[in-house]
């Protein structure tokens, strides 16, 4: 359907001619944004719907009864569904400690729940497929798993500020009529909300991976990062830190990239890095981490994000 | 009556207070907000932010953030 519009458009409305460069670009662009744009419209309100059945003292309740590694799992795959930037899971972070939960089950979820959101898989699942989607999800989740059991085995609850421990947080939050109705509300309202935020975004990125993909040669991106440069998965995570958390400008970049010749590991990798580090994070979390937990938890994340790489460069 | 905006300084606690501002304003009722960036202090009353607490009643927490239309509502009642 998105092929119809797009070709219409470009060799139709646009009378560009076939397999010219510029045609090539406009087809691309006027293809994968619209495409965009309705799986974000569906994924994002499916996602809210599937939170609204988890605020977040069930979040809590649920990872106060597991125990260690099952417990990481699940708090990585909760991670899944919540709001993906740090700050606003912080409070439940201190929620957690505070109601025992252990604090390597706590930072699982606290590296899962940026990095795997619904933005970064939708742009993914729109620009690179489902497979490339779900092997983001699952490594992401391993990353998430494997960094808090090392921290929780590690016995760093000494390097938590002091007053974490110590704030009493409360036991419900604010009144939720959570019929079906709010739920759809609630689904509605922040499909808006995300829209406002990315929709600029995902046309400018959308637009400069058209042009990467109309007028970059082939083998320039291959010769300089392709996978034979040993280098490529840890500069692309160290591009990636700066660029906080905006996915939706930073994927189809990527994506145009990947085209011409950039490792997929070093993809995935790059995307992590986007979502999963970034200084603004850094300066948030250091108010309730002192520095040795909070240097252990950014090194463990960033060791993790650069194995997937070469793992997944080696691999494809 | 004291309106209590939640959150760390990221730009959706800045969009949260800005819309409560316009709220206060809109309903004409005297009230004068706290904003609370200390992670203790919103530890106390929230589990995700952007937070809004009225007489010291949570009344919203997290995203999507509520409209200028719905804040009106909570402050009428909490008055």
């Amino acid at each position: 359907m998105f092929d119809l519009i797009a070709d219409s458009l470009t060799y139709g409305m646009l009378r560009l001619p076939h397999g010219s460069r510029i045609a090539e670009s406009v087809r691309f662009f006027l293809y994968d944004v619209p495409k965009i744009y309705f799986l974000l419209a569906v994924i994002v309100f499916l996602v809210a719907i599937a939170r609204s059945f988890l605020p977040p003292e069930r979040i809590r309740s649920i990872l106060s009864r597991e125990n260690e590694f099952l417990g990481n799992i699940t708090a990585a795959s909760l991670g899944i569904f919540t709001p993906f930037c740090t700050c606003s899971a912080i409070p439940l972070f201190i929620g957690m400690l505070e109601s025992g939960v252990p604090l390597g089950v706590t930072m699982s979820f606290l590296v899962a729940s940026p990095m795997i959101n619904e933005v970064a898989l939708v742009m993914l699942w729109g620009l690179f497929g489902w497979r490339i989607a779900l092997i983001y999800v699952l490594s992401g989740m391993a990353v998430a798993v494997v960094s808090g059991f090392v921290i929780g085995r590690a016995g760093m609850e000494r390097y938590l500020e002091d007053f974490v421990l110590k704030t009493k947080s409360p036991g419900t939050g604010p009144d939720q009529r959570r019929g079906w109705n709010d739920r759809f509300a609630y689904g509605t309202e922040y499909v808006k909300e995300i829209f406002s935020q990315v929709w600029l975004y995902v046309m400018l990125g959308v637009g400069l991976g058209a042009l990467i993909h109309g007028y970059v040669p082939v083998d320039l991106v291959a010769r300089l990062a392709g996978k034979g440069n040993p280098f490529a998965v840890p500069v692309a995570v160290l591009i990636g830190v700066p660029l906080y958390s905006n996915a939706a400008g930073t994927i189809p970049v990527v994506q145009a990239l990947m085209e011409k010749g950039l490792g997929t590991g070093t993809v995935l990798a790059f995307m992590m890095a986007v979502t999963g580090l970034s200084l603004p994070e850094f300066m948030i979390l250091r108010k309730v981490l002192k520095p040795p937990l909070l240097l252990t938890f950014f090194g463990m994340v960033a060791i993790g994000i650069v194995f997937v790489g070469y793992l997944f460069n080696y691999i494809f | 009556m004291e309106i209590k905006v939640l959150g760390p300084g990221c730009p959706n606690c800045k969009e949260l207070e800005r819309r409560v501002v316009k709220a206060i304003s809109e309903t004409g009722i005297g009230a004068n907000i706290v904003k609370v960036t200390d992670f203790s202090e919103i530890g106390k009353y929230a589990m995700m932010t952007p937070g809004i607490v009225i007489n010291e009643k949570l009344v919203h927490e997290g995203k999507p953030l509520p409209r200028v239309e719905q804040i009106k509502k909570w402050i009428e009642n909490g008055k």
